[in-house]
């Protein structure tokens, strides 16, 4: 092979010529595969007050993914009890005291706007908490380490035990890991097909082989993903697959809370010594505690990176360590970028949570929020729509009477059956003819009665005498009124003629 | 570097030490990079599936056939199957229609709705190409919204008129009229013809009126007021168009009027019942009753 360079730069004869001490860096020998295998984590237990929240935030989440779809609400007879329910083949959702038809998706599109906007909110507030606390990625893959933890041991066990040659015990601990993972994923994916489907019918159903293969599709799949997602990708879904923290820097600023090492205090570090004048000395010991305990398998101490996903378990063990060597506790700790800066210069910190950008997200948030709960409160069981025949647009009666023919639809969003009247208004003499009615006739104001909970479709015909319609085209707008109550929906159409 | 050149017998790249595919185009060498595990593994196991598909389902083509596949299935089997459940389906209501009375039908709300629902799809499918997706027809194809019924408005008569159809040569029961053509047989001239045409023109509310129509009103209670009624009433019995309103089947102009006159006209319609089953047509029948003209 040639030789690419001498290892000093030099001086040689000719006059302006160097030999450079230069390494190609991607040569064939030394360049890296393009595949590299994934180094696995073992992160160390961590203790104190963020590890003890995480326990909490993980039984709540779970609790309520796993518990809701069992929880009942009474909606009276022929309707469903489950109070959380996405009824597909019913075409209806149901949440608590809500029920929601598919016109009405929209409601849908306003609370993933809003899940969007509090995710920005909180981000710019407190960083990447949704990844650090309640990201589904995180929770399970916290419950996996925990059952690996709890068969195998902890961080130093698990390292032996992966040196280790094949043994029946070694076969035998991770037997029993890989069934209790399996057994957590498709319990994951047991809870999700229960929110479609009437949960203890479906749970007998699937138990007894009868389930729709859907199901158990959905079971399978969810199964699948949780165990590899929760069990062996672990961190590289945060890193590799996730679009979330290539995004997130956009909502965050100098002002956001986020998981900091305070370079300004621990540096230089220096492993420990007794009796050290800390003034000489940066606090930190160099102890990697903060590293031991990092799903993530970073060095928090290098800054903010992509693959930190702050979950400030390294907060707990350095602070752990801070307390044994008696340095105050919080070398590593949320704080802002713009607080860092500020100590530099030998400013006050302060907390800045009220800033311009979170202030905007928050109202953003909140006009939202309110406009959706009006639209909620002031939601009418009543809706009607009216459709113009397209052909033919107008038909022209032997007494030279035009008539136009509409299908309009009812929508009864109430649990009861409705008597309602129909009144046209804006065209004197209108006489109203519904086709399929119990009141064939044909009257100014035709009744009918509509099912409960339905959608029904009538024709109806509208006549007006000659000589009504002064142009090609007139306003007329239906109303439709319930007998019982009085309470009415309206919806503005054409009336359609030859013209003049 | 030149025994880097070659590995048993492949050209092996210089600069990557990766082997090449061998081919050459003016000196570029393509790499022969084995592919992501990942994809192999999958294109793998697709090439197993396929194996599998072959022997259960319907795959290769032979001469004349295909191979059936063990499973026996067949695409045209579920549409075949799935017309038969819903042909199963509807069996029942379908029996009460062919049993039923036609004014039954019409005020039962069940049965309604199912005649209306199967007498749409069957217009769509037989009526539409002369009377219009509407049902508004063209020249010479009546509009079956409008009140007027050359044959009559009744659900009854709807239905007659659809069983048998107008003018054909298959049912003798059809329903026919006669007119002769005035010009043609010179049973009228010119001159009448036009004077007639000017009074149908005012009987309508569309013509001047004047001497013309005068002389033709003479020759209107002569020739046509036997079947068209004195005042142009028209009569359903003979098949015979009012004439004293705003709706025409060819047209009320003039013009259109002479040639109807000098040559009568003869639309024909086939005799439904002869094509489809009796619970077909009387749902057509409420079908197009229910279209805003039935009486």
């Amino acid at each position: 092979m040639q030789n690419m360079g001498s290892m000093m730069d030099s001086a040689i004869d000719a006059p302006d010529i160097r030999d450079y001490d230069v390494e190609p860096v991607n040569r064939k020998e030394t360049r890296p595969p393009l595949y590299a295998p994934r180094k696995r984590i073992h992160p160390r237990r961590a203790y104190g007050f963020f590890r003890t929240f995480k326990w909490w935030v993980m039984a709540v989440t779970l609790g309520i993914y796993y518990i809701t779809p069992w929880l009942r609400w009474d909606r009276g007879p022929g309707a469903p009890d489950q109070a959380v329910l996405v009824d597909i083949p019913g075409r209806r959702f149901y949440f608590f005291f809500i029920e929601i038809w598919p016109q009405e998706f929209y409601y849908i599109a306003g609370l993933l706007i809003m899940a969007g906007l509090g995710l920005f909110l909180v981000t710019s507030v407190v960083g990447r908490a949704w990844c650090g606390y309640t990201c589904p990625q995180t929770v399970w893959t916290d419950l996996f380490i925990w059952v690996e933890r709890f068969v195998e041991g902890d961080r130093s066990a698990r390292i032996r035990l992966d040196k280790e040659p094949m043994s029946a015990s070694k076969a035998m601990k991770r037997m029993t890991k890989y069934v209790a993972w399996l057994a957590i994923a498709m319990g994951t994916g047991g809870a999700w097909v229960f929110y479609f489907a009437d949960a203890p019918t479906l749970l007998h159903d699937l138990a007894t082989l009868q389930a729709p293969t859907v199901a158990y599709a959905t079971v399978g799949v969810l199964t699948f993903t949780t165990f590899t997602l929760g069990g062996f990708m672990r961190e590289q879904v945060c890193t590799y697959m996730c679009p979330w923290p290539r995004i997130q820097a956009a909502m965050m600023d100098e002002e956001s809370l986020t998981v900091t090492y305070r370079a300004d205090r621990g540096e230089p570090r220096r492993p420990f010594e007794k009796n050290a004048d800390w003034t000489r000395r940066g606090d930190c010991i160099d102890c990697k505690a903060c590293v031991v305990v990092c799903p993530q398998g970073i060095d928090i101490r290098d800054g903010q990176q992509l693959e930190c996903i702050t979950c400030a378990l390294c907060i707990d063990a350095c602070d752990d360590v801070m307390s044994k060597i008696g340095r105050p506790r919080g070398l590593i700790d949320y704080d802002s970028v713009a607080n860092d800066q500020r100590r530099r210069e030998g400013k006050e910190t302060r907390l800045r949570l009220l800033r311009p950008r979170t202030l905007f997200y928050f109202a953003l948030w909140s006009l939202i929020g309110l406009g959706m709960l009006y639209v909620l409160l002031t939601r009418a069981d009543l809706d009607i729509n009216v459709i113009h025949d397209r052909n033919p647009l107008y038909t022209t009666l032997s007494d030279g009477a035009l008539r136009n023919g509409y299908t309009f639809k009812i929508l009864n969003k109430a649990r009861e059956q409705r008597t309602l009247t129909l009144h046209a208004v804006g065209l004197p003499g209108a006489r109203l003819k519904v086709v399929g009615s119990e009141d064939m006739g044909d009257s100014p104001d035709p009744y009918f009665t509509v099912k409960p909970d339905r959608l029904q479709s009538f024709r109806l015909l509208v006549t007006v005498p000659p000589g009504t319609l002064k142009s090609d085209a007139a306003d007329l707008r239906f109303v439709l009124r319930e007998i019982n109550t009085g309470q009415t929906a309206a919806y503005n159409s054409l009336f359609r003629g030859p013209g003049r | 570097m030149s025994d880097q050149g070659k590995s048993h017998g492949r050209h092996v790249d210089e600069f990557s030490g990766v082997e090449t595919t061998g081919h050459e185009w003016d000196g570029i060498r393509e790499l022969d990079n084995p592919l992501p595990r990942w994809w192999q593994w999958i294109f793998w196991a697709c090439v197993i599936w396929s194996i599998g598909y072959w022997v259960v389902y319907p795959a290769w083509p032979l001469v004349s056939t295909h191979t059936k596949g063990m499973f026996g299935y067949s695409s045209r089997g579920d549409v075949a199957k799935a017309i038969e459940t819903a042909n199963a389906g509807m069996a029942g209501q379908l029996e009460r229609i062919r049993k039923a009375p036609l004014e039954q039908i019409r005020t039962e709300a069940s049965l309604r709705e199912f005649a209306l629902a199967g007498g749409r799809s069957a217009f769509a499918v037989n009526c539409t190409q002369c009377h219009g997706s509407g049902a508004q027809g063209f020249k010479g194809f009546p509009n079956l919204n409008d009140d007027e019924w050359i044959w009559g408005g009744t659900v009854d008569a709807i239905a007659y008129t659809i069983t048998h159809g107008v003018r054909n040569t298959e049912d003798e029961q059809a329903r026919a009229s006669d007119m002769p053509a005035f010009g043609r047989d010179q049973i009228l001239t010119k001159a009448q013809i036009s004077d007639v045409a000017e009074y149908v023109m005012a009987l309508s509310g569309s013509g001047p009126g004047g001497q013309p129509a005068v002389r033709g009103q003479a020759i209107f209670a002569e020739n046509c007021a036997a079947c068209h009624g004195p005042a142009g009433e028209g009569s359903a019995e003979f098949g015979a168009p009012a004439l004293n309103n705003t709706i025409w089947l060819y047209g009320g102009d003039k013009a259109t009027l002479v040639e109807t006159i000098t040559n009568s006209r003869r639309g024909v319609m086939p005799a439904w019942g002869r094509h489809l089953d009796a619970a077909t047509v009387k749902q057509l029948a409420i079908y197009v009753h229910s279209l805003g003209g039935g009486k």
